[in-house]
């Protein structure tokens, strides 16, 4: 379902990059290199846009850790890169699984949160960021084992 | 059994009044047999008095109650106190009254403790109040039982704070609730769309601080539960959580990440002035003071795992105190200040667990699922926690001898954190 949705979402993603496409080829019948320039900065945006959202805006942890992932990383880089071509302020929610104490889990949420704000520092990013923690007061999903505590360790980035 | 079936039904017939109700799940083999003889002239009364003493005396552990068809009389006055009647029921203690209402429309609960054994009074007193207040009537006398027998002074009047999530989203879905500690008369300080958590009462019992999200983000804030008037104390970025209050009352010990790091800080009330009181990368959290108002116990991850420290304000070098089990958290000092209570976790399931601050020693109390949040009676003789029960948060009891649980099950959503008060008054 979800990759159904993913490939949909690519599919008007790069027919919109062909009729930007198409619009700036005819533009280009009066020579100016000029207007080339940012149709391509555009389309790279845009591009990097279908990157960020492919890369999805949750990212899981193991239980108590804030130690970001390979996927994570390989994720985070994509938002990077979409947020230093468009930068826009951004949130970011830390959550953890019901398991331990409350205030504990919300220090944790708080953590993963600013291990991926930091990682988005390094590369790049200067967006305002803000940074917000949830603990386990929010799962995203309600089950007692470790099917549902996976998914809400977690950080969303909004 | 059949007690054990009797001793459901009433505390059935009570929770009618009550969004909680309470299960015994053990009992204790060493508890004082006890008969609470139905008070005379209190048919008709909106409360059955005789039913809430037994139900208070239950819950402690230390005794068991006669059931009312058990009892061969219903004596209301000394005279008609047989105490040979009472030897063969195997009862150790009785206690009898009878109601009296006022001109000016109180009513005067006098009542009477009996020591079969030696077949003598062992105190009489009366106690008074309005219509609203018979609930109040009958704590009061377990109270003063309970006292006269143990020497320990009754939590049966005291009062509880916990949260409740509806899990339905919604304006109301999380709900500070304050009530008697037997569940009774629940009262919701603060409904709101977002989380509710931490509450903590001041040791004057007269406000409760506690954290809320209502702004989108985490803030602490000071109800007093009298008049609900609230007054916010913090608006940092990042965490505003873990609030406890000194000893004397005038400083919130918290946690603050404005700083970068999940840290403790010490805020004055009066001035909302801070003192830092840690410093590392890690988490520090879940601060609680010592008994003498110097040093804070405090959870952190400095060690790889969550482990609980103590630290002087004075000179605020952090020393740890747990050793035993790969997770201790949200450590709470006991009243005589001498031991801990935590969230331990030992080969992956959550206990409540005491350690002797001197010696080190740990005890395990509780052993069901996800147990957190412990809260001691401000007697040190029991705990209240947060735990689960069929996939729902219930609140759960234990004494600190472990000799009796029960747990308190919500008729709707999740209940947890419970917090209970100090002695009020």
């Amino acid at each position: 379902m979800l990759n159904t949705f993913k490939t949909l979402f690519t599919l008007i993603a790069v027919l919109g990059l062909l009729s930007g496409c198409s619009k700036n080829k005819a533009k280009t019948v009066t020579p100016a290199a000029s207007t080339e320039a940012p149709a391509a900065t555009g389309n790279t945006t845009s591009a990097l846009r279908d990157a960020a959202m492919a890369a999805g805006n949750v990212f899981y942890f193991e239980f108590d850790s804030f130690v970001l992932t390979e996927q994570t990383r390989a994720a985070l880089m994509a938002h990077a890169e979409y947020l230093k071509s468009e930068p826009r302020s951004i949130r970011l929610e830390g959550h953890a699984d019901e398991r331990g104490s409350r205030e504990y889990n919300m220090a944790l949420g708080e953590k993963r949160a600013a291990a991926v704000k930091d990682f988005l520092a390094t590369q790049g990013v200067s967006s305002a960021v803000e940074v917000v923690s949830f603990g386990e007061e929010q799962a995203a999903e309600q089950g007692h084992a470790e099917a549902s505590w996976s998914k809400n360790r977690r950080v969303e980035l909004k | 059994m059949r007690f054990l079936t009797f001793l459901t039904l009433t505390l059935l017939a009570f929770s009618a009044h009550a969004v909680l109700t309470v299960e015994i799940t053990k009992g204790s083999s060493k508890a004082t047999p006890i008969a609470i003889v139905p008070f005379g002239n209190t048919n008709g009364l909106p409360e059955d008095l005789q039913d809430i003493v037994s139900a208070d005396l239950e819950r402690s552990g230390l005794f068991r109650t006669t059931p009312k068809t058990d009892m061969l009389s219903f004596p209301t006055t000394q005279k008609e106190v047989y105490y040979r009647d009472w030897q063969r029921l195997g009862v150790s203690y009785v206690v009898i009254g009878g109601m009296t209402l006022q001109p000016d429309g109180r009513y005067n609960l006098r009542y009477e403790l009996y020591d079969v054994l030696s077949g003598r009074q062992v105190f009489n007193a009366n106690t008074m109040g309005a219509l609203p207040q018979l609930r109040d009537i009958a704590h009061a006398v377990s109270d003063a039982v309970y006292e006269k027998i143990t020497g320990i002074r009754g939590i049966f009047s005291t009062k509880m704070v916990y949260v409740e999530d509806l899990k339905v989203a919604g304006p109301g879905r999380f709900r500070l609730v304050y009530a008697d500690i037997d569940g009774a008369r629940e009262r919701v300080l603060l409904a709101s769309k977002l989380p509710v958590l931490s509450p903590s009462w001041s040791h004057r019992g007269d406000r409760i601080a506690y954290v809320s999200f209502e702004t989108t983000r985490p803030a602490i804030y000071i109800m007093d539960p009298a008049s609900g008037r609230k007054q916010q104390m913090t608006n940092f970025q990042g965490l505003n959580g873990a609030p406890a209050w000194s000893p004397d009352d005038s400083k919130l010990a918290l946690v603050l990440s404005k700083d970068g790091n999940p840290e403790i800080y010490v805020m004055e009330i009066a001035s909302k002035q801070l003192q830092r009181v840690t410093d590392h990368f890690g988490i520090d959290t879940e601060p609680n003071f010592s008994a003498d108002g110097r040093s804070v116990v405090f959870t952190s991850s400095r060690g790889g795992s969550p482990q609980i420290y103590q630290v002087g304000l004075a000179n605020g070098r952090p020393e740890r105190l747990t050793f035993e089990g790969e997770y201790n958290a949200r450590p709470r000092v006991t009243p005589d200040g001498k031991s801990l209570v935590m969230v331990h976790r030992e080969n992956g399931i959550f206990h409540i667990a005491s350690q002797d601050i001197k010696t080190g020693d740990m005890r395990i109390l509780t052993e069901t699922l996800l147990d957190e949040s412990p809260s001691m009676a401000p007697n040190g003789a029991m705990l209240m926690y947060a735990t689960q029960q069929q996939g729902k948060g219930v609140l759960g009891a234990v004494s600190m001898d472990a000799g009796v649980k029960f747990t308190m099950p919500s008729r709707q959503g999740d209940v947890r954190e419970p917090a209970w008060s100090p002695f009020l008054k």
